[in-house]
């Protein structure tokens, strides 16, 4: 068995022009990166920056121009094996409702295995166990337009994870949400990364989100900008606002305080390291 | 308060009919409306209607809703009704007016037009009471499935039903969403005559179709993101099955069509008169 990781090298990608002779499109300029199994990588960038052309390039929905992109010793360009792939390398999306197919929140779940050609008894069992890890069993019999966003979004995580895929990459999946709705999602996706040691890609452009990831990636005009923890990523805070990113609310503010001469450690990201740090300084 | 919508006529519930596979629930129907056509003596209607009263009994569905499934059909059912009354030539004329008469022979043939229709009508309307429309197209995939041989799109044409019933209801919440907006931009839409009532459709319509195609476009990149590659090699998590409950069905309705012949064979020269 190929080790678990998915190993982007020297990817390039266009979008081809048209017949008419209009030129293509560059998006992705050679990004090198590698994700190993068990992390939770947080990429950034802001709109039109490639990081969602960068996403569907892990699961083969888009082949590389140039470079490779494997997945678990597979390279994404080998057709014959584009289920192997899409098995191991689960996608949700942005709009909940785009991507759920059937009228009932269980057979929903079960559509992927449905196509995989799977037991009906395994099926069950694994609809079942996918419901469980998102806390919607007990929804399990409603018609989808009777959830909420943030639980419909939950829904189309469970049809992802009963393929029981090692990553999931999440491309913007609390965009369209309210507030709750987001902070729902995100606790799922901390839990599945920790307590399952699924793999997550966690495209976003909320700081507040790319905080708790392990890894920080920084996708700009089609480059790498930086990558490293999220403590190493948000101290540069002028390099982020001029690639036209916010850092979080929290390292903005240690920021502007550390300008004005007041001395506080660079890399505090959380509210409560903040109010540690300020609570010492003022004491 | 579009959302809460209803599709199809389905009442939830959990009688011997609502349980019974959506396939012979099906297969049954066609066959009571074949039984229907059969009948050609008023004591045949006896036993027709007392079969599905009795289905409906069973099915715990108020006899008020067939009214309602007929409410819509009722201009047809009078219209036949009347034609049959006046124009069916017939030897025991009650009155007679220039060219039209009214005879006992019209009479009857124009009541068992009307009891058919009823009939056929509260017939079907207790399958799609106690179906819901993903079975229903199950049920239709499962039984078209053999004509895959000659490549008839069996599990495709499921697959757009199921589609399309999944995104009815999205799709009414957006046409409330836009407009909404387009009240607010100052749009119109109650007044005039029918035509400025029609183009005031048109700012509604275009928003809504393009939303529908990305939202089209974005589904099938979910669903091959999840694998799926058509009907081939597919399973399903719930199998239909036959159970002992859609045999004594098919059993009664079969013993039904058993009365119905006999009472047609049945010799009947009082009735003679009539037919």
């Amino acid at each position: 068995m190929e080790k678990k990781e998915i190993n982007v090298s020297g990817l390039v990608f266009e979008y081809p022009g048209d017949e008419e002779g209009a030129p293509g499109y560059l998006v992705l300029k050679g990004l090198d990166m590698t994700i190993p199994a068990g992390q939770f990588v947080a990429v950034l960038g802001h709109n039109g920056s490639g990081k969602s052309t960068l996403a569907k390039h892990f699961n083969a929905i888009l082949t590389p121009t140039g470079g490779d992109v494997i997945v678990c010793g597979i390279n994404t360009k080998d057709e014959d094996r584009l289920f192997d792939i899409r098995q191991q390398v689960g996608m949700v999306f942005q709009n909940p409702d785009n991507q759920i197919v059937a009228t009932i929140v269980e057979e929903d779940v079960a559509f992927a295995l449905e196509n995989l050609g799977v037991p009906p008894a395994e099926i069950r069992k694994r609809v079942d166990d996918a419901l469980k890890e998102v806390d919607m069993y007990e929804y399990r019999e409603h018609a989808p337009h009777q959830l909420s966003g943030g639980q419909k979004q939950r829904v189309a995580i469970a049809g992802i994870l009963a393929m029981r895929p090692d990553f999931i990459v999440l491309d913007e999946p609390t965009a369209m949400l309210d507030p709750k709705g987001r902070s729902e999602v995100i606790r799922t996706i901390k839990e599945l990364n920790k307590n399952f040691h699924t793999t997550v890609v966690l495209i976003t452009h909320y700081m507040e989100e790319a905080v708790q990831a392990d890894r920080v990636v920084v996708v700009d005009n089609g480059k790498i900008l930086r990558d490293g923890t999220p403590k190493e990523v948000f101290s540069e805070v002028e390099l982020l606002k001029s690639v036209g990113l916010d850092v979080p609310q929290v390292t903005e503010l240690v920021y502007e305080l550390r300008q004005e001469g007041i001395d506080l450690p660079q890399d505090i990201l959380t509210e409560d390291e903040c109010y540690e740090a300020l609570k010492k300084l003022l004491a | 308060m579009l959302k809460d919508i209803t599709i199809g006529q389905y009442f939830p519930g959990h009688s011997p009919v609502h349980r019974m596979d959506p396939r012979m629930k099906l297969l049954l129907t066609i066959f009571y409306i074949v039984i229907l056509f059969c009948v050609s003596n008023p004591f045949g209607f006896i036993p027709a209607v007392l079969f599905l009263a009795g289905c409906y009994m069973v099915s715990q569905i108020p006899i008020k809703m067939i009214a309602k499934s007929i409410k819509p059909i009722l201009p047809i059912i009078i219209f036949t009704g009347i034609l049959n009354l006046f124009f069916i030539e017939g030897e025991s004329v009650l009155v007679q007016l220039g060219p039209i008469h009214i005879s006992w022979q019209g009479i009857y043939t124009s009541v068992k037009m009307a009891l058919r229709l009823v009939l056929l009508i509260a017939g079907t309307s207790l399958m799609t009471y106690t179906t819901s429309p993903i079975a229903l197209t199950d049920a239709i995939e499962q039984l078209l499935s053999p004509l895959k041989v000659v490549h008839f799109p069996a599990h495709e044409l499921a697959m757009m039903m199921s589609i399309a019933l999944r995104f009815i209801p999205t799709l009414v919440e957006e046409t409330d969403k836009i407009m909404s907006a387009q009240k607010a931009r100052g749009a119109d839409m109650d007044s005039g005559g029918l035509i400025q009532r029609a183009k005031a459709l048109i700012p509604i319509m275009i928003p809504l179709f393009i939303s529908a195609f990305r939202r089209a476009e974005e589904l099938a990149l979910a669903m091959e993101c999840r694998c799926y590659h058509g009907g081939e090699g597919r399973t399903r998590m719930k199998q239909l099955k036959y159970s002992h409950l859609d045999f004594v069905a098919l059993g009664v309705t079969t013993v039904l069509l058993v009365i119905i012949i006999i009472l047609n064979i049945i010799p009947m020269p009082f009735l003679n008169w009539l037919l």
